[in-house]
């Protein structure tokens, strides 16, 4: 099966593609036929080809899946996303760790996607499943992977390509034309994380849920169905809005717990790259809300909702082009897909650019009346304008790179860079959308329950006003009591999102009274004021506690503006640290089937290096796992620094900050995160005695003593207890003639004492001898067993000693940071109840034939 | 007059103060020459310099000066540019790890009298996609 697989998998990603033309073909013939017969078998012929392009698309996802779980390394793709010692649940990861297989899951879920609206859809079917199949014909060329025999010009990229193919001529090939490594190059340790399995599906969801309500309002366009496209629309846009929202924030959750940049949110272009899509689908479906009510704003919904998709593609090209290079932490390679990805974009644009202008007249509303400021759409209209230019600020700036390399492209040099400090540059633009969205959305929601006149807007209004005032008044009191540094703009964030919460709520509580379905637009503005709050005080009041007070050396040149935020702890010393004490205790690993971590002096770390002993017996809240000498599965990736902190009033918690030390990437340092209700504390390793740089031991001192003595090593009292014989050393078969000896030491400390065990092997039938020298990490105290005099009853010992083990440690408090997740989860809510109450009424109004 | 093209005129005035704003922001790609240069006239905003760090012939990083124990918040290295002009480089921050195994690195900051004051390390790392070697046992 292994050689044919990758042959099968091409070969189904080749049908794919054939059947996604056949289909865009077969459903555009049902759309413009006339006669009713023709119309019908069209569209099953449609739905029949369409069936077997989904079998194909699940034929390539079982091929490249088998490929990658059965670990076949004779295919580049598995070699360079897995490997053997890889957990299961990893695997999925692998699938999406390259370009093809991102490529493939976005194909996947259109095709699930594509099934729903076949099943769900009478009327709209052809036409939006011919755009839809348009767009998935482009999908499904990103990973052909066929090369244009005469032109060299190849059209995608194959996830089934075999490594010998992607290597070239390297040696090992011309020794050996069926090598196959051993083991796979493995996944990016850093996406070897539970949220790295479920955001990308998600995000991708959000992807193709995006391509929905751009095909019902193309196909409305086409079939001059001008308005009626809105209500199958509303649903998927909701679907669409709360998929890709999900996606976002689990990237956002992903990188506050696995990169060490501080926080969940860079504004990387990658981050920006679907932020802005999103902010476009949720100014549209504003805009469309709007029209359901008023018959306004048909061009604006239009527009908006083609735009969505639009940058949705604008993305993709931004991520996978190469363009952002230097840019962005996580870019993908180019894979000379570019080109392509331009194609595709520009292919979208025109066509949608020729829909829409060649229809523009009929979209517009005769009534040319004024908007009253007293119209409930007058305001979410407003909003819909903050939505808007709050995307295109952060589309401005991330498209940076794009300008470059278009000058470039024209002959013009251009050096270019994006702003220095990115956070500072976004956040001061969108600051002020959040204060207005968070305002808009409180009044907006008055006005949308109450046809109002300016006399009962300010009766309604002044109930949740004053409390809002009231409460943020006392509130700043309060900060400048506690000297706590605030700033207009922050105070205006908080009372407007405090004034939306309120608001939202008693609007919530009056509707929910009459129908619970209409309150998701109440329950999501809460969800959104709500992470305002969170953003507000987990961003603007973030404290670094890890400040450095001692041991400065000035640098003239450097100048005063020093940051010192991160401080150096040595092993087994306390340090004071802003209100708390730190202690970093010592490294820790993983190993498979313990539920703690082991201390890594417990371990002797094998040639294998997922496989270790265990010195000495490895408990865990006193239940036994492993037995000295025990081989231990470990997961040798992820080292954790265990770190011990005392609060001022005496409460202990410890954290295990985690690193990477990677061959090709360096330290990769993640935090570890200790939640509070009011606060998370935060804290990430910065920098580790270089592991593979050599310890300088201090010069050999040798003691010649016997049971019983102390001598001094490094100013610490050490007593030699015993030594004893020992029939069992980890590591070291002994046979029944051997000896070995262990010596036992005991090291008097200021808060803990340890012990040291040498150990000294004669092997008799060799007529070796040799020793096992014990390291202390906590003291730097290296002791080796030199000698034994049996006549003298006296034992000789060389002692060394080297600096201390450290690590670097910059430790945050981010206040309230879980308003800011819950907030999330209550915006999602509110989308999904308005998604399911929009497509109820879809599906009456289709059942009723009147679409 | 009417409301909507009052709106559309904010509009148009805000988004051109956007840009207006953002050409404020941004920074340029410039050589250690230049960084002074703009030092000296009193230009403070930041700079990207992109250049390789001073190696000697295995590879290691020299020239550079990080002790931890003494203060963990300060690295200075020398950085080459790319017209070939070394210049030294301060960091308050630790020293990134595997330093010298960067192709390249942009420092994101500014030139002060002798020295360049970087806020900003990036390294472009060996692909973190690409070009793994294979090896044969």
């Amino acid at each position: 099966m292994r050689e044919y697989l990758g042959d099968i998998g091409h070969l189904c990603v080749i049908i794919s593609f054939i059947f996604s033309i056949l289909a865009t073909i077969s459903f555009g013939k049902s759309t413009v036929s006339v006669d009713l017969a023709k119309k019908d078998s069209w569209i099953r012929f449609a739905r029949g080809i369409f069936f077997i392009h989904s079998l194909a698309v699940f034929g390539v996802v079982a091929a490249l899946f088998t490929i990658i779980s059965q670990h076949y390394y004779e295919y580049h793709y598995a070699w360079s996303h897995s490997s053997n010692n890889l957990p299961s649940e990893y695997m999925i990861s692998c699938f999406w760790e390259g370009q093809e297989g991102s490529f493939l899951l976005w194909t996947f879920w259109n095709v699930l996607l594509g099934l729903i609206l076949i099943k769900v859809n009478k009327t709209w079917e052809a036409p939006v499943m011919a755009i839809f199949c348009l767009v998935q014909l482009f999908l499904c060329s990103m990973i052909l992977g066929i090369v244009i025999p005469g032109l060299d010009f190849k059209i995608g990229s194959s996830p089934f390509i075999l490594l010998k193919d992607y290597m070239g001529d390297i040696p090992v090939y011309q020794n050996n034309p069926n090598f196959i490594p051993e083991d796979g190059t493995g996944l990016n340790p850093l996406l070897q994380n539970y949220w790295m399995v479920i955001h990308p599906p998600t995000l991708f969801l959000g992807f193709a849920a995006t391509l929905v309500p751009f095909a019902y309002c193309m196909a409305g366009l086409w079939q001059g169905r001008y308005k009626e496209w809105i209500r199958p629309a509303f649903p998927w846009a909701l679907f669409a809005a709360s998929s890709l929202g999900i996606g976002i924030l689990m990237g956002a959750y992903w990188a506050y717990e696995t990169l060490n940049f501080g926080g969940y949110w860079n504004w990387d272009p990658v981050e920006n790259a679907v932020y802005v899509p999103w902010l476009i689908l949720v100014a549209g479906i504003h805009t469309m809300l709007i029209f359901k009510n008023s018959n306004k704003s048909l061009q604006a919904s239009v527009i908006l909702i083609t735009a969505q998709f639009l940058l949705i593609l604008y993305s993709t090209f931004l991520t996978r082009s190469g363009v952002l290079g230097d840019s962005s932490v996580h870019s993908f390679t180019d894979l000379g897909l570019s080109g392509q990805l331009l194609l595709f974009l520009f292919a979208l644009i025109i066509i949608a650019v020729i829909f829409i202008s060649v229809r523009w007249k009929k979209l517009g509303g005769e009534e040319n009346e004024e908007v009253s400021v007293y119209s409930r759409e007058f305001w979410i209209f407003i909003g819909v304008v903050v939505f808007c230019l709050a995307a295109f600020q952060v589309l401005y700036t991330t498209s940076i790179p794009v300008y470059n390399k278009f000058l470039g492209w024209v002959g013009i040099e251009s050096n270019i860079a994006p702003p220095a400090d990115q956070i500072e540059h976004y956040t001061k633009f969108q600051i002020w959308a959040g204060i207005l969205i968070a305002l808009l959305s409180a009044i907006g929601q008055f006005f949308w329950w109450k046809k109002m006149d300016s006399k009962k807007l300010w009766e309604e209004m002044s109930i949740p006003a004053i409390l809002t005032l009231l409460i943020s008044s006392a509130l700043i009191c309060l900060t400048m009591l506690n000297k706590i540094d605030i700033t207009p703009t922050y105070i205006l964030l908080f009372t407007t999102a405090l004034f939306s919460v309120i608001s939202n709520i008693s609007i919530f509580f009056k509707i929910v009274k009459n129908n619970y379905k209409l309150t998701g637009g109440a329950i999501a503005h809460i969800g959104v004021a709500l992470m305002l709050f969170g953003i507000l005080f987990s961003s603007g009041y973030s404290k670094i506690i890890s400040l450095n007070t001692t041991g400065l050396i000035y640098s003239k040149e450097a100048g005063d503006d020093f940051n010192r935020d991160n401080i150096l702890l040595w092993r087994n010393e306390w340090k004071e640290m802003n209100d708390y004490k730190l202690k970093f205790i010592g490294p820790r690993l993983e190993a498979k089937g313990f539920p703690g971590y082991i201390k890594k002096e417990h371990l002797i770390l094998l040639d294998d290096q997922y496989k270790a002993l265990a010195k000495k017996a490895i408990e865990h809240k006193g239940e036994k796992y492993f037995n000295k000498g025990d081989t231990i599965e470990i997961y040798p990736e992820n080292t954790y620094y265990e770190v011990l902190i005392a609060k001022a009033n005496g409460d202990t918690f410890t954290l295990y900050p985690r690193a990477q030390v990677n061959p090709t990437m360096g330290l990769l340092a993640s935090p570890g995160i200790e939640h509070f209700y009011d606060k998370d504390l935060y804290a990430h390793v910065s920098s580790i005695p270089s592991p593979d740089e050599e310890k300088e031991w201090s010069p050999t001192e040798e003691y010649t003593i016997k049971p019983g003595d102390t001598v001094f090593i490094n100013d610490y009292v050490t007593i030699l207890n015993e030594v004893e014989r020992v029939k069992y050393v980890p590591g070291m078969p002994l046979t029944q003639e051997d000896a070995a000896v262990m010596a036992h030491f005991h090291v008097l400390d200021r808060e803990k004492n340890h012990s040291i065990h040498p150990i000294y092997i004669i092997k008799v039938k060799e007529g070796l001898a040799g020793q096992i020298p014990d390291v202390n990490e906590d003291l730097g105290i290296k002791i080796s067993f030199l000698n034994i005099d049996p006549a003298k009853e006296e034992f000789t010992f060389a002692v060394n000693t080297t600096q201390k083990d450290y690590i670097i440690l910059k430790a945050i408090e981010k206040p309230f940071i879980n308003i800011l997740w819950i907030g999330t989860l209550v915006l999602v809510a509110g989308l999904l109840l308005a998604m399911i109450r929009r497509y109820q009424e879809f599906a009456k109004m289709r059942d009723k034939n009147t679409e | 007059m009417k409301k909507t093209h009052i709106i559309g005129l904010i509009v148009i005035a805000i988004c051109i103060g956007v840009i207006v704003s953002t050409s404020g922001d941004t920074s340029a790609y410039v050589t250690f020459k230049d960084a002074a240069q703009m030092a000296a006239d009193g230009n403070k905003s930041k700079v990207h310099v992109v250049g390789k760090v001073k190696k000697d012939a295995n590879g290691q990083l020299t020239d550079f000066y990080y002790k931890p124990e003494m203060d963990p918040n300060y690295f200075a290295f020398k950085l080459i540019d790319q017209n070939n002009q070394e210049q030294e480089v301060v960091y308050l921050n630790p020293r990134p790890q595997d330093f010298e195994r960067a192709e390249q690195i942009v420092v994101i900051g500014s030139s002060q009298e002798k020295i360049f004051k970087a806020d900003k390390i990036l390294m472009k790392c060996p692909s973190k996609y690409e070009e793994k070697e294979l090896k044969a046992n």
